[in-house]
């Protein structure tokens, strides 16, 4: 039971940020590598600038339903203002240079944290009354795990009604898959692309309140690790299609999991090394990804 | 007034020059062809115009508006709609909902759901195979029904001029008829400018109106369509005998 909700969990933080990578790819065809930088500056946002190891927690001391809005407000306004300043100087560029470009960014929000913040981990105790652990069919489960799953399945309904049900959802399906043509029935290029920045940065939020919670820490190379699971978790399931990033990312959370139970003692420790081996054994059978992304044309 | 006017447009890919120097009017209400063989720079003269490829040099009037060199979706908003060379779906997309996305660009104004539901039952009229089927997606549509469904997403946008990239191109004859059936249809109920690209005059011919003659990215001939597709000097400028 224990090994379902820790796969479940674990699989959902890959999920969200699968998902912040995958509608940035559908609308412009970037990897953004600056996601995971986002996802740490959305913990450091909590915090006042301090060098020392205790952090002196600023913002994140607010009631919950403050907490979560201003994190997801400050992943969302920081992503929407790296597209206003960095990404749409290259948007007739091409994906190698875009690419490029979110990497350097991904520098500069980290240099920045570190200039704040130094590199040391700080504790920090985000939400505490979440670490209580709750009774399960028989299985005592973290509060924060199940909050962490419900979570994320909310996201997903809530984005699944959101690109099905409202207009711009709609334009930003369209948009994803041949950006020309929904530019030439007037939909605004400038706001689809806006408006996956604002939603990518919003879950780089969550993650980073779940994530904060979780660990209890807050380290400018928190987001890092997730993100290179959550882009393998992209490519896996077929760049640009959501669902199939949504997937992968829990198959992946699966297999890390499992990986961790089944591997001898001494194997465990080199856990993302099988992971990874999956990973090349998946793309060698199915270059493509699990569900091949529809079929995109030209970016911008 | 004309509703659209170029003016000495030229489109360029690098060295390569696709449309040299095109001008021409084109009036409200006014139906005209464009032809001419592979690489004439007919597709370049329509993406030049609906902002896809701007020009590199001219000017391009539509609407009371200089639109040289504007966002796509900014002409679009003016009146503009354009059904691009080999059509172009969002094959993921329903049928409603491939009909539905242009609507967006009327959502500021008042009405424009009941606006939109309107325009979809108009299109539903002229296209009961979209009605039929309007909630599967639209990828699976034969290539007719999919023609059929870019010229209703292009009306939906309530447009005063259509521009269609070969209508017929991979069309059996019977299915291109059934597709201009409705188009002269269409044309009549709404006085919608037409600006149609096919390679051949044998449409046009058809139809009646205007025909433009396009080679080697200029315009070689004018005039009546059905003047000129009988005439030798057609027969000799879409084939190039007597140059150089
Ligand atoms: N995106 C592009 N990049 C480079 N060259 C292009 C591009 N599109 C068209 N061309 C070139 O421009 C010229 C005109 O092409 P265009 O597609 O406008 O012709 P067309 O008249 O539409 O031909 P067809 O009847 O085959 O559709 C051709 O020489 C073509 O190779
Ligand atoms: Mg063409």
């Amino acid at each position: 039971m224990q090994v379902v909700f820790d796969a479940l969990s674990l699989g959902s933080l890959y999920a969200l940020g699968a998902l912040g990578i995958a509608l940035i790819f559908g609308v412009m065809r970037l990897v953004n590598f600056a996601h995971g930088d986002v996802i740490a500056f959305c913990v450091f946002a909590l915090l006042w600038p301090s060098v020392d190891a205790v952090a002196i927690v600023f913002a994140g001391n607010l009631p919950w339903f403050l907490l979560i809005p201003f994190t997801l407000a400050v992943g969302a306004g920081l992503s929407v203002l790296s597209e206003a300043l960095v990404f749409r100087r290259f948007r007739r560029a091409n994906p190698a240079t875009m690419m490029i470009a979110s990497f350097a960014l991904g520098f500069v929000i980290r240099y920045f944290l570190l200039m704040l913040f130094s590199s040391r981990p700080k504790s920090i105790s985000l939400l505490p009354g979440l670490s209580q652990p709750v009774e399960i069919l028989g299985a005592r489960i973290p509060l924060l795990q199940v909050i962490t799953i419900l979570v994320t399945l909310a996201v997903l309904v809530g984005l699944t009604a959101f690109l099905r049900r409202t207009r711009f959802g709609l334009e930003m399906r369209a948009a994803a898959e041949n950006f020309t043509m929904a530019r030439m029935l007037g939909v605004r290029a400038n706001r689809v692309i806006m408006g996956a920045f604002a939603l990518s940065g919003a879950l780089a939020g969550a993650i980073a309140l779940i994530l904060g919670s979780q660990t209890g820490t807050a380290n400018i190379m928190m987001g890092a690790s997730v993100m290179l699971m959550a882009f393998i978790a992209t490519v896996i399931g077929g760049m640009g299609s959501l669902a199939g990033a949504v997937i992968a990312g829990f198959a992946l959370g699966a297999v890390a999991t499992v990986m961790q139970v089944v591997l001898p003692p001494d194997a465990r420790a080199f856990r993302d090394a099988f992971v990874y081996g999956a990973v090349i054994l998946v793309l060698i059978f199915r270059p493509q990804g699990l569900l091949a992304a529809r079929g995109t044309k030209e970016r911008v | 007034m004309s509703l659209l006017a170029l003016s000495n447009v030229s489109v360029r890919y690098g060295r390569l020059t696709a449309v040299r120097g095109v001008s021409f009017t084109l009036a409200e209400g006014e139906v005209l062809f464009v032809t001419g063989p592979n690489g004439a720079g007919k597709s370049s003269l329509l993406r030049a115009i609906a902002g896809v490829t701007p020009p590199a040099g001219g000017r391009i009037d539509f609407a009371d508006h200089d639109i040289t060199g504007r966002a796509p979706e900014d002409i679009a908003r003016l009146g503009f709609s354009m059904v691009p060379e080999g059509r172009e779906v969002f094959g993921s997309l329903t049928i409603e909902e491939n009909l539905l996305v242009g609507t967006g660009m009327h959502a500021s104004t008042r009405g424009w759901r009941a606006r939109a539901a309107s325009e979809l039952e108009a299109v539903y009229a002229t296209f009961p195979v979209l009605k039929e089927r309007r909630h599967s997606q639209a990828g699976l549509l034969s290539g007719g029904q999919q023609q059929m469904l870019v010229i209703g997403r292009a009306l939906m946008t309530t447009p005063r001029l259509v521009a269609i990239d070969e209508p017929s191109l991979g069309l059996a004859p019977n299915v291109t008829d059934q597709v201009y059936e409705r188009l002269i249809a269409l044309r009549a109920e709404r006085r919608l400018t037409l600006l149609i690209v096919e390679q051949s005059s044998t449409r046009a011919m058809m139809v009646g109106g205007r025909m433009m003659l396009m080679r080697g990215g200029e315009i070689v001939l004018d005039g009546d369509a059905r003047a000129l597709g009988q005439s030798e000097a057609m027969h000799a400028a879409y084939f190039g005998y007597g140059e150089h």
